[in-house]
């Protein structure tokens, strides 16, 4: 079973909201002091996939990319226990756009040879999209189940638990297809100290537009503004000697405002 | 050139994200100074276009056909290609909702266009008369706006951000059928069964009230507090993301850009920190009430009111003095 992950470098969606800023000049957005992750979500998908190496034999395939990939960053994957990274690193490739993207990667999974299963996060948190998954699909012509929370591969066959708003679907779909993964497949497991080890010692293979026979650049949607909205909420703090007492009011200012 | 709206239903009725989308649709549609059509597509669905029509469409393209009684991926993706190459749209707009986050963006690489995901507001620039998609990104901290040159202009809306009409049954609309013409090669990926894991009690969607905790609950034993105070508003509990991974209670009730969108009356956050993550999915709540231990927490920069301190002990107080209150 040969299974590619996409996973992407994004700014930390874990850091605090008052770290985030947007640069009104280039519609660029950082969070200040805390340094680039791989995207929480891919993580999952990773996961995913070393839940079903674990279980059978499996070769796992992790392609990152980016305009400027820090190696400690993309390598976790590996930590984690993946085989192979491959990284579609170029000026072309930073700030991509879903369709730049998915045409990369679904050109960079064919040359990398026979694929059973590939596997993306749900969205990245940056982008919140959720279409490179079904992008990669559809360029690829292969079958795409996304939002997975269980995925059991069987002979040629790939069998999905999908999140649902009200509970989950099981879906079906012949081999090769690509499946997004949500983060209800289970929290991703700790890097080994060996795995640690052995990702440093992992030469990542660096690949650009031209060995993927594509030229990135080409854009279908357009940024016109990136802003931080602003909170007009102001909020009155409830008083109270003690909490008990500031429950009680806390009730009562909300009677007296008609909330309750 | 017509603006389109693919229309969900359930039963005999038009889902609201529908009404929601005909609405948008419209006022996108008299800008352009085009018709709205609708997209119906289903089995045994032909009742349900007078509806759309009263919504808003113009034009309702109805798709009956045995094997699109529920959602399947493949099969909808396929007739909505064939639809859109048919009435040609200049704009197309999809619900983000189970069925619709799944087949837009299919649908946009088939169609060789793009879509944007997930909007909260949309308009025609008036220079350009392009559509301008407004929609948060980095998990809420920003807003992004975004338009695209290629038609037709897809997008996917969110669930209770667009204003539908008020259904007008006198209004004049135009029925026209579609063969859905399916290829059952095409069929790949089969939904084979449907699960509904019902909460008890009163749907998070439905509730006017919602009482919501998050990692500083701590345990499956401390949303049973959050349970009382939410049966005592005849509302219903809600979480974060850590309690839903952590099984203190069903990933169904999760509150957040990756689980449910609501608005209800009230929401009572209880030691939720306020990611931009998860206030996507409550900021149009009417009004918010934080308890938290930490002053500085991101909850009190969306919070009317707020309780600093220790939930354990500011919540059943709280709990209590309300069952006095609302007994009068």
């Amino acid at each position: 079973m040969n299974i590619i992950v996409c996973v992407k470098q994004v700014i930390d969606p874990e850091a605090p909201p008052s770290s985030f800023k947007v640069d009104p000049a280039t519609n660029k957005a950082e969070m200040k002091s805390a340094p680039p992750v791989i995207d929480p979500y891919g993580e999952y998908a990773v996961e995913a996939a070393l839940k079903i190496k674990d279980a059978g034999a499996g070769k796992i395939t992790v392609m990152s990319l980016g305009g400027n990939l820090l190696r400690e960053v993309v390598k976790k994957p590996l930590a984690m226990g993946a085989d192979e990274l491959i990284l579609l690193e170029d000026p072309a490739f930073a700030d991509a756009d879903t369709y730049t993207t998915a045409e990369a990667l679904a050109a960079a999974i064919k040359k990398a040879g026979q694929f059973d299963l590939i596997l993306c996060g749900r969205e990245a948190s940056d982008t919140n999209a959720g279409q490179t998954g079904a992008g990669i699909a559809e360029l690829l012509g292969v079958p795409c189940v996304t939002l997975a929370r269980k995925i059991e591969p069987t002979e040629g066959k790939v069998r999905v638990e999908r999140v649902t708003s009200t509970g989950y679907e099981v879906i079906e779909a012949p081999l090769p297809a690509v499946v997004t993964v949500s983060n209800e497949v289970g929290e991703p497991r700790y890097p080994t100290i060996k795995g640690i080890m052995a990702a440093k010692k992992k030469e990542p293979v660096v690949w650009k537009p031209a060995d993927i026979g594509i030229q990135a650049g080409g854009r279908r949607v357009k940024l016109n503004r990136l802003y931080q909205p602003v909170h007009e909420e102001k909020c009155e703090f409830i008083a109270g000697e003690n909490p008990e007492e500031m429950g009680d009011n806390l009730a009562l200012k909300l009677r007296e405002v008609k909330v309750l | 050139m017509t603006v389109a709206v693919f229309i969900e239903h359930r039963g005999d009725k038009l889902l609201p994200i529908a009404l929601e989308g005909l609405g948008a649709g419209r006022k996108l549609a008299d800008a352009l100074g085009q018709p709205l059509s609708a997209v119906l597509v289903g089995s045994d669905i032909s009742g349900l276009a007078p509806s759309a029509i009263a919504s808003g469409s113009d034009k309702v393209y109805v798709l009956d056909d045995p094997l699109l009684k529920d959602y399947q991926p493949d099969a909808y993706v396929a007739v909505l290609e064939k639809v859109a190459r048919q009435i040609n749209p200049q704009i197309f707009i999809i619900g983000q909702t189970d069925a619709g986050r799944d087949l837009a963006p299919r649908l946009a690489f088939r169609l060789g266009t793009a879509v944007t995901t997930d909007c909260v507001d949309l308009a025609i620039d008036p220079a350009s008369k392009r559509l301008l998609a407004t929609r948060p990104v980095y998990g809420g901290n920003a807003l992004a706006v975004f338009s695209s040159d290629t038609d037709p202009q897809m997008v996917t809306i969110r669930t209770k951000t667009m204003t539908p009409l008020a259904p007008d049954t006198a209004r004049k609309g135009e029925v026209i059928n579609i063969a859905a013409g399916l290829d059952a090669a095409a069929i790949r990926a089969k939904v084979i069964n449907r699960v509904v894991e019902e909460v008890a009690g009163i749907n998070i969607e439905d509730a006017e009230r919602v009482v919501a905790g998050g990692r500083g609950i701590g345990s499956a034993e401390g949303f049973k507090q959050l349970e009382e105070l939410a049966r005592l508003l005849k509302g219903a509990v809600g979480a974060s993301r850590p309690p839903c991974d952590s099984n203190w209670v069903p990933d169904t009730v999760q509150v957040g850009l990756t689980g449910k969108i609501i608005a209800p009356e009230l929401y009572i956050a209880v030691a939720i920190s306020g990611s931009s993550q998860h206030m996507s999915g409550c900021s149009g709540a009417r009004t918010i009430v934080a308890i938290n231990k930490d002053k500085e927490a991101n909850i009190f920069r969306h919070a009317r009111y707020g309780a600093v301190g220790d939930w354990k002990k500011i919540l059943p107080a709280f709990t209590a003095k309300v069952r006095e209150l609302i007994s009068y």
